[in-house]
């Protein structure tokens, strides 16, 4: 056999086994080491709730799938070219995601008999069973290797079976064409200081498995994905929708000059900005690991009316659980950013699978005519840019924000350019300077006729001193129950939310001319699919929402040149139903997709197509 | 620093309690020991933050003319804990009743006195929800009859100063509503002590609950219903100052000092500053008939502050790391060019 170098555009490779098998730090570093190499990247980790879910069984399988480019790629591709499974169950739940020409790489050790019931097979030949034995099967003992591997090593057999990862990330990298060294030094990194005694084996262990997959015969091609070639200029790193959240709002906090204050509660999968928070005391930050939800926000909301940039961070349950605080943030027209991850829900639904079935939830779940600004973000590196801004509109206009995320941006990657401080504009709150006059009280809720903000007066501010809370109150800051003064301020309430908008960048087309038949629309994490489809299907319009409440000024006029609109959502149809309130008259449909998984960019194609 | 006086702290609003409602004395107490506060520890007004979550006694954030937050229901303690991290130089107080400190906002009061932030606690208990009209609370008596238990309640009831002690508190102390110049020396060594300080207040509540804690504040009985602790003490009670309370080498017990061979040698003398809690515990869980019911200072003892912890945790972090600006955090670890 004519063994074939093959120079590919782009290529999707997912990773898939037990959820003890290290699959998503495989899919990690492979993810990692290309960023590095240049190419264009896009990440998708598809992971069960349960840490170490029954051994061997399809319900505990780990995913990690991964689609680099020699372009910048938007999404982390709809099937794989290469699927690699660890034991029968993995293959079982994932041979679907295989392209016609994928190439299959399976650990023969784990197709033993107790494994392929434990999956569910009824057959002896699980690539029959479930019909893809046409594929290019790559069938190695990937566990009598790795024993093999590291037989010398002085390793117990229990650790030398953790490196099974690593023999197969050899194979991966083999066929397609990856150097090693940046798992070198990850390697060296990682275990320099706890168990620099592993670094040698697992560096032996990953050069066996290149070394094993150039020698045998099975694999007849390799491939090779040249750096991307037309990404703007500049510094790079690879980062998550996780991080880049909070790393927007330690920038705000710069831009502020106001020390961050995280209450947060852990829940999945938003518990990774706490995380990423808690290390960055270097710069100001303080977290705060609350007993609940409640006090999660609470905590913040105090830390707000001291004077800080208070954000809480949750996913859908806890959202629920916050619902009061918002209110009595709203009430007493504190800045605060709540953090939402989006999760299947609901209740605790699919905690690990990915949905947009929260904004309901994020526009109205509050008692009272309590209205929050909704800002969502529509990347994984975009998170940054939303963080920041949900940050700046909270701070300026003394309302809380709710910044939705979801999980497949959350834990999501993918290769960021890294803008630089100084082009971002300076936060600047409403603070009261001063002094009063002689025998003048502070009024707490006297607004600025432009934007109906109020002033911010801290503690610890000589004269200023004032009462907020959750019961309605004039002006004045004086508790009132009058007919009219309530009616005033839940006017006020509402018309300095819907002014943010004059802040707000204009809606603007990302794809298609200006004025047709149809319009595409999405929102948030879909951004990717959504735009790999119209710009498939070529000439279609599409506009997409950071903005969700309040909308773009401009919402109304660049919908009025459309004859429909198309809502692409991962819910069944919340946002639609939402610009159908506002925009009655128009012709707006849906595309809903409620899986706990992300669009196919061939769905998308399909739906799309269908309405043109 | 200009002196402060009563009237200093006393907002222009009507205060809107029931006549004879116990929250106006406990109101003047801490108006009366603020000013006290200040002096000793050399703060200005605006530096004051009262904190409240829902119920009658929270009103009391509008009483006082200082920054205020009347927050929602049982989360006071939340609010207080996120003011004092944000700004540990602020010093905060704290209103919140029994039903809800002790039940919807559980939660937050063992943590707050867990991690021992620096608030001061004033948990006033009346053994009754008033705000809603008379349901029982998590400190009603067993068998209390109340609008929810017209048959009277099957459940017991919580002691708070057992609870505050379980949760290794550092300052418990207890007193009555009527006891205004107690209350006033409680509310000052609360203000002195660096931690989570809780000072329950026995309240009548004149509409739903009234004579709530009659069998230690009727002038009657108080005497010898009652034990006034006070730190390096002998811990004497009783009309005639003729019992007083010693260890048996089981248990605490109340004797009449010259009865039984007891002299005053025999009586305990207050310790608040001992780290043995069980004494406390001890101490806090006194009750009626055989015993006194303890008011004053019981617990009043040193250990790290978490509004601190974070603060220091954050200056020696800043101090080791070589992160200090956002751009130099978007740098750090792996990075690459694109020429």
């Amino acid at each position: 056999m004519q063994h074939k170098v093959i120079d590919a555009k782009d290529v999707v490779i997912r990773f898939a086994g037990d959820s003890g098998d290290g699959m998503q730090l495989t899919g990690s570093l492979f993810a990692d080491m290309s960023a590095i190499y240049g190419n264009g990247l896009s990440t998708f980790p598809d992971y069960p709730a349960e840490i170490r879910a029954p051994h061997g069984t399809v319900s505990g399988v780990s995913g990690f799938q991964v689609h680099i480019g020699s372009e910048k790629v938007s999404t982390p591709g709809d099937f794989c070219d290469l699927l690699v499974v660890m034991n029968p169950a993995a293959l079982k739940a994932n041979a679907k995601w295989c392209k016609r020409h994928a190439m299959i790489l399976v650990d023969e050790d784990a197709f033993d008999e107790a494994g392929m019931k434990k999956a569910g097979f009824t057959t002896d030949n699980p690539f029959v069973e479930l019909g893809v034995e046409d594929r290019t099967l790559v069938v190695a003992p990937i566990t009598t290797l790795t024993k093999e591997s590291l037989k010398d090593s002085g390793m117990d057999p229990k650790a030398i079976l953790k490196c099974k990862n690593m023999f197969t990330l050899g194979m991966a990298c083999y066929i397609y064409s990856r150097p090693l060294e940046y798992i070198y030094e990850y390697l060296e990194k990682k275990f320099a200081k706890k168990h620099p005694e592993v670094i040698a084996p697992n560096k032996k262990v990953l050069n066996d498995g290149f070394n094993y997959a150039a020698n045998i015969q099975a694999i007849p091609n390799t491939y090779t994905v040249a750096p991307a070639e037309h990404l703007e200029k500049g510094t790079y790193r690879n980062i998550t929708g996780n991080q880049a959240t909070a790393w927007g709002l330690l920038a705000a906090s710069e831009k502020s000059g106001l020390s961050l204050f995280c209450g947060s509660y852990p829940i999945t999968p938003a518990t990774a900005i706490l995380e990423e928070l808690a290390l960055h005391k270097s710069l100001g930050a303080k977290t705060l690991q609350a007993e609940d939800e409640i006090a999660g926000i609470c905590t913040a909301i105090g830390a707000a009316y001291a004077g800080n940039l208070a954000v809480t961070t949750t996913s859908g349950p806890g959202l629920s659980l916050k619902s009061e605080a918002m209110g009595l943030a709203v009430m007493a027209e504190l800045p605060l950013v709540v953090v939402d991850v989006q999760r299947g829900g609901p209740s605790t639904g699919l905690p690990t699978k990915t949905e947009q079935s929260d904004l309901n939830q994020a526009l109205y779940g509050r008692n009272g005519e309590c209205p929050m600004a909704v800002v969502a973000a529509h990347s994984p590196a975009h998170c940054f840019d939303a963080a920041f801004q949900a940050a700046k509109i909270a701070l300026e206009h003394m309302t809380p924000v709710l910044l939705l995320s979801e999980g497949f941006l959350g834990n999501g990657s993918e290769p960021w350019r890294i803008p630089a401080m100084a082009d971002y504009p300076d936060i600047k709150p409403p603070f009261v300077r001063g002094v009063l006059p002689e025998g003048e009280k502070f009024k707490p809720f006297e607004r600025d006729p432009e934007t109906l903000v109020r002033r911010w007066a801290l503690p610890g501010q000589k004269g200023f001193e004032h009462r907020v809370g959750g019961l309605e109150k004039n002006h004045a800051g004086v508790l009132s129950t009058d007919p009219a003064n309530h009616a005033l301020m839940v006017a006020e309430r509402a018309e300095k939310v819907a002014r943010i908008a004059r802040d707000l960048p204009e809606l603007a087309l990302l794809n298609g001319p200006a004025a047709g038949k149809l319009l595409v629309v999405g929102w948030g994490g879909t951004y990717g699919h959504i735009l790999s489809a119209v710009r498939e299907i070529g000439d279609v319009s599409y506009v997409h929402f950071d903005y969700i409440n309040p909308l773009p000024a401009n919402t109304e006029e660049v919908f009025s040149h459309f004859e429909k609109i198309l809502v692409c959502e991962l819910n069944s149809g919340q946002f639609a139903d939402y610009l159908r309130a506002q925009f009655p008259g128009r012709r707006i449909e849906k595309f809903n997709k409620v899986q706990g998984q992300p669009f196919l960019v061939s769905e998308l194609v399909a739906a799309i197509q269908k309405e043109m | 620093m200009a002196t402060l006086t009563f009237k200093d702290f006393k907002s222009d609003q009507e205060v809107r309690w029931c006549p004879g409602c116990g929250d106006h004395a406990v109101l003047a107490a801490l108006q009366r020991a603020l000013p006290k506060v200040s002096q000793a520890l050399n703060y200005d007004k605006e530096r004051y933050v009262v904190v409240s979550g829902i119920g009658c006694s929270s009103r009391l954030p509008y009483y006082m003319d200082t920054y205020g937050f009347h927050s929602i229901h049982g989360r006071a303690t939340a609010v207080s804990t996120g003011i004092k991290v944000a700004n540990p130089w602020l010093t905060v107080w704290q209103a919140c009743g029994d039903g809800d400190a002790l039940a919807i906002g559980g939660n937050h009061f063992i943590h707050a006195i867990r991690r021992n932030i620096d608030i001061n606690i004033i948990l006033f208990n009346n053994r009754i929800y008033g705000l809603t009209k008379g349901q029982y609370s998590p400190t009603s008596k067993f068998g209390a009859i109340t609008k929810t238990s017209p048959y009277g309640t099957v459940e017991h009831p919580f002691n708070p100063g057992s609870l505050v002690l379980g949760a290794k508190g550092t300052f418990f102390a207890r007193s009555l509503d009527v006891e205004l110049k107690l209350n006033e020396e409680i509310m000052t060594a609360a203000a002195l002590h660096d931690g989570c300080s809780v000072m329950e207040m026995l309240t009548n509540c004149v509409i739903f609950n009234d004579g709530a804690h009659k069998d230690l504040s009727d002038p009657a009985v108080k005497a010898d219903h009652t034990i006034v602790l006070r730190h390096g003490e002998k811990m004497i009670f009783g009309k005639d100052r003729d019992r007083g309370l010693i260890y048996d080498g089981k248990k605490i017990r109340a004797v009449h000092i010259g009865e039984g061979g007891f002299t005053e040698e025999d009586i305990l003398v207050h310790d608040a500053h001992t780290d043995y809690i069980g004494l406390h515990m001890a101490l806090a869980d006194m009750k009626g008939p055989d015993m006194p019911v303890a008011l004053g200072v019981i617990r009043d003892v040193k250990d790290i502050t978490y509004d601190d912890g974070v603060r220091d945790q954050v200056k020696d972090v800043m101090a080791k790391s070589k992160i200090h600006s956002v751009d130099e955090l978007l740098h750090s670890g792996s990075t690459w060019e694109v020429k």
